[in-house]
């Protein structure tokens, strides 16, 4: 069982805000801290971490506490048991994608690294540098170099955010495959419901610091569902006159809408406002690409 | 004619030891001044880089009120070692290593710098202690700039005549380092000697620039 009590007083862009986070985390499940940059995600991830540290709080992770700022307990990262994969890797560039891997053992087992190597598709990159991986690849790195530091938690910074869709496919399942093999307990930072709804066990919407929502991600994303609509929320594009009406174009995550507004609604509407768009009554056509 | 290589070999000494004693020195320096937040850091900054402007006779002045008998540390010295600071090795050695100090601190810092703060935070929170991220990962990742302070530092004090002339002494096989023997060559009119050890520090400065720049190429390809 992990428990994260924190406060800690941060500034962002619009000004200094206060962080501070409850949170619960069963073993060997997944949680996700969602919400827009610049709201905390990672300095909570990074307190977890020890690399940076809680005005007041409370960190305790299997019985073990790591922050306690009444008893002015506040282990150094070298002693917190956590598997970091930052989000722009951080792969020592002096060492082959082997030495990375050991680099990370306590112990030095070359038969676990080539599992490891084998189980993350690396074998064949093993003496690679990491400027000459892909994104992905290195991503793989940081992920099993991560996994053979044995975590109590794993950390995961946006990992797949700099990668292509496909790539990040693919590794969304990877992290899942590897989460489970080594029961692990994750911590994922992530801005993309797509990539959280697939990952997560349960999922904290963090806004200005403060955790708004808690639950699974069925329960936190969904349940505007519920009331049979079609329903997204996007963002006005442009909009233009075309004889009586108006047109407006609508980003819906990555793809483009047209939508037809009338007078009335261009009262309180103007291209950069989000808004909900909904179709009542309509089944939508669900089809195989 | 016999060229006597004395001198040479003296200087290639000098540089060598100066070099070994700046590596100790200026990695603990030049991590400190790359880490702090001081509010001194700008007075401490231009403190170490004072060498780079004063001329060489202002710094080799000072250190002959020092390094003299009635100086303070010549004094201390004296008493530790037994003999006179001043007109020694061991005093133009300490003298190249602060007029030395800046070509050797300038690069190690740059290179400190320019190490990815997430790499020593990941070494750190791979369990790795300070020093073995120190020797692992934060010094192998700027060879270019360890290789460069090195070089700069060693060619520095190859080339260094000004502090030397004022608390060297030119006497043989002790301070008589080749810049100081080309100077009393030519004061004495021997130019075909003077030529011949002009050269020799020209060719030996250009190949050990030129090859500092080819290495520094390769490492940065890397």
């Amino acid at each position: 069982m992990i428990r994260i009590t924190v406060e800690k007083r941060l500034s962002g862009a619009n000004g200094p805000f206060t962080l501070s986070a409850d949170l619960q985390m069963q073993p060997e499940s997944i949680l996700t801290l969602y919400g827009k940059s610049g709201t905390g995600k990672t300095t909570l991830l990074r307190m977890l971490a020890g690399l940076e540290k809680p005005d007041s709080g409370r960190i305790e992770v299997n019985g073990v506490t790591w922050f306690d700022s009444e008893s002015g307990i506040n282990l150094p990262p070298q002693k917190r048991r956590v598997g970091m994969v930052f989000q722009d890797y951080a792969l020592f560039p002096t060492m082959t994608v082997r030495e990375n891997l050991l680099f990370a053992q306590e112990k030095k087992d070359p038969r676990k690294v080539n599992e490891m190597l084998e189980l993350t598709g690396l074998l064949a990159l093993c003496d690679r540098y990491p400027e000459t991986l892909s994104g992905g690849q290195r991503q793989r790195v940081a992920l099993a170099r991560a996994i053979l530091r044995t975590p109590d938690i794993l950390l995961l910074d946006e990992p797949l955010s700099a990668l292509d869709q496909k790539t990040r496919g693919q590794l969304q399942d990877e992290i899942l495959k590897v989460h489970r093999r080594f029961k692990l307990s994750t911590l994922l930072v992530s801005h993309d419901k797509q990539e959280v709804f697939k990952l997560s066990d349960s999922v904290a919407v963090i806004k200005n610091g403060r955790i708004t929502r808690k639950g699974s991600p069925h329960e936190v994303f969904l349940d505007r569902l519920t009331s049979n609509k079609f329903s997204f929320i996007s963002t006005i594009l442009s909009i233009r006159r075309v004889d009586c009406i108006y047109l407006a174009v609508i980003g819906t995550g990555n793809e483009l809408v047209e939508v037809v507004l009338s007078e009335r609604d261009m009262a309180d509407l103007k291209p950069g406002d989000e808004v909900l768009v909904a179709s009542k009554a309509f089944n939508p056509i669900v089809m195989k690409l | 004619m016999t060229l006597d290589i004395a001198p040479l070999l003296l200087t290639m000494k000098l540089a060598g030891v100066t070099t070994v004693i700046l590596y100790l020195l200026g990695l603990p320096v030049a991590w400190f001044l790359s880490q702090t937040r001081v509010r001194l850091k700008p007075v401490l900054e231009a403190l170490f880089a004072l060498p780079l402007v004063l001329p060489p006779s202002v710094l080799g002045f000072y250190f002959l009120l020092a390094f003299s008998r009635q100086g303070w540390l010549g004094c201390l010295w004296e008493e530790l070692f037994g003999h006179q600071l001043a007109f020694s090795f061991d005093g133009l050695v300490l003298g190249s290593v602060i007029f030395s100090l800046p070509f050797m601190v300038h690069p190690l810092q740059a290179g400190f710098n320019a190490v990815p703060h997430n790499l020593i935070e990941a070494s750190y929170s791979l369990g790795k202690s300070k020093t073995l991220t120190m020797l692992k990962v934060i010094l192998p990742s700027m060879k270019s700039s360890l290789l460069t302070g090195g070089v700069l530092a060693f060619a520095h004090t190859v080339g260094e005549f000004g502090v030397v002339l004022m608390i060297g002494g030119s006497i043989d096989n002790e301070t008589k380092v080749a810049s100081i023997a080309i100077y009393d060559l030519v004061e004495s009119l021997d130019y075909q000697s003077a030529h011949i050890y002009a050269a020799i520090l020209f060719v030996f400065s250009f190949a050990i620039l030129m090859a500092v720049y080819l290495v520094n190429k390769k490492l940065d390809l890397r």
